[in-house]
């Protein structure tokens, strides 16, 4: 499904990847741990066409990102940190400009399909300038998936969010994954990677140290292997 | 095709979200008023020279009310980064600029219609030449302005002092633009029979319009770049 070959980016005279090999399956999930400054979102930004790597080769379904962007960026679901949402816009509106955009059929009927699923539906016509970060996050969510993605891309999706939000964004990942969908998540919280994820890379000084699939989700396992390839880092 | 289609769904979001919003489209006929009143008290307007300046002071109202439109156009795309969500849409680069450049233009026209009767009401301007020359001549001088102003507002949108920026880049850029559609409107204004000068004029503009528009449209991409 996603496949990167020999992949650096150079940023100011900074190597910030340095020949990064990935190999990720249909239907995989998985979680890319790593310092402040390894890369992780970088390498998230060049998958989601955002930045251009400076060497190296990005499939996806097949398809080289490079030369293909518009067609690759149709089976992309992009959730970073920031909401990617307009302010005086309500749910409802900014779903269905974000529909259209990826061109989905009744965009209307299922933004409000969204809405109602990650529970905002009392909110429906209400601007999101007015809501909660937790709330805002929730559409932010429904905005990634409008468009049925076959690859998720997540960027600390975690981060302050309150337990209801967390649960709603979980659920999703999880019922995205049993329709296929392959997740790949930053993220610097261990807990929700072990009992989200089948696959744990570590990423350190823009290479990947570490590649391991996780058992039972097993948290202890996770902090293990990321522990020992930490040592000596501040 | 769909690059027409996602520009349009993107400027119509654009006029959208300035309709519900009044920053922008306000805030340019405010400033245009407040312009054509401050040169009506400055000129008197019963004053045959005065007629001289009615050129200059519709692009100076055209120039300065855009800026004021142009630079809001990007930076509105910076919060919560909106722009990135265009970015990784099915959607090229070019259909941001293109989406962008129709609502400016949009906007601008809907402030010239409102701003160049009521200067021409104030100063008492009764029209020698011909209108649709006029109108010809305004649509190709916003044109080019707009497609030069919306590429330098997207340059300029990753500075931390924007709005000091693009007027920086805009001026020196957009004066072949200025100078050749001031001069055209001069002469369609007060003496008809130097058309051909005008025209040529015009032609200059159109020529600068089609060459930055079409450079525009393949540099957005690195403009763009996060």
């Amino acid at each position: 499904m996603i496949d990167i070959t020999k992949l650096t980016k150079q940023a100011d005279n900074k190597l910030i990847l340095r020949g990064i090999d990935l190999k990720v399956k249909k239907g995989e999930t998985l979680a890319i741990l790593g310092p402040n400054g390894a890369g992780k979102s970088t390498l998230l930004k060049i998958m989601a066409g955002l930045i251009k790597p400076t060497s190296g080769l990005v499939k996806m379904k097949g398809l080289d990102l490079r030369k293909n962007a518009n067609e690759v960026k149709k089976s992309i679901g992009y959730l970073p940190h920031a909401s990617l949402l307009y302010d005086h816009y309500s749910p409802l509106e900014n779903l269905v400009f974000f529909g259209k955009l990826y061109r989905v059929d009744n965009a209307e009927e299922r933004a409000i399909q969204l809405v109602k699923e990650v529970e905002l539906s009392y909110f429906l016509h209400d601007p999101v300038k007015n809501f909660s970060r937790g709330m805002i996050q929730r559409i932010a969510i429904a905005r990634a998936i409008i468009h049925n993605p076959e690859i998720l891309l997540l960027d600390e999706p975690h981060t302050g969010l309150d337990q209801g939000a967390m649960t709603i964004l979980n659920n999703v990942i999880l019922s995205m994954k049993e329709k296929g969908t392959t997740t790949l998540m930053v993220t610097h919280d261990f807990k929700q990677a072990a009992e989200i994820c089948d696959r744990i890379i570590i990423l350190k000084n823009g290479k990947i140290v570490d590649d391991f699939t996780v058992k039972d989700q097993s948290l202890g396992m996770v902090t293990e292997k990321y522990k020992i390839q930490m040592e000596g880092v501040s | 095709m769909n690059l027409l289609k996602s520009s349009l769904l993107l400027a119509k979001k654009d006029l959208f979200s300035e309709w519900k919003t009044k920053q922008v489209l306000v805030t340019q006929i405010i400033f245009a008023s407040l312009v054509i009143v401050v040169f009506s008290f400055a000129f008197d307007p019963s004053n045959n020279m005065t007629k001289a300046v009615i050129p200059g002071i519709t692009w100076v109202i055209i120039v300065f009310a855009g800026v004021l439109g142009l630079n809001r156009s990007i930076v509105s795309e910076q919060r919560n980064e909106t722009l990135h969500a265009l970015l990784v849409a099915p959607m090229a680069p070019a259909g941001i600029f293109l989406g962008k450049f129709l609502s400016n233009f949009t906007m601008i026209i809907i402030v010239e219609i409102i701003a160049i009767p009521f200067l021409f009401l104030l100063f008492d301007f009764n029209m020698a030449g011909s209108i649709p020359y006029f109108i010809l001549i305004i649509f190709v001088g916003s044109f080019g302005f707009v497609s030069i102003g919306t590429f330098l507002a997207a340059l300029a949108g990753n500075s931390k002092s924007s709005e000091m920026l693009l007027p920086l880049l805009l001026f020196p850029i957009a004066s072949p633009v200025l100078i050749g559609v001031t001069q055209a409107t001069r002469i369609i204004l007060s003496d008809m029979s130097k058309l051909s000068s005008a025209l040529a004029w015009t032609q200059m503009v159109a020529s600068y319009d089609v060459i930055f528009f079409v450079i525009s449209l393949f540099l957005i991409d690195y403009v763009l770049e996060v």
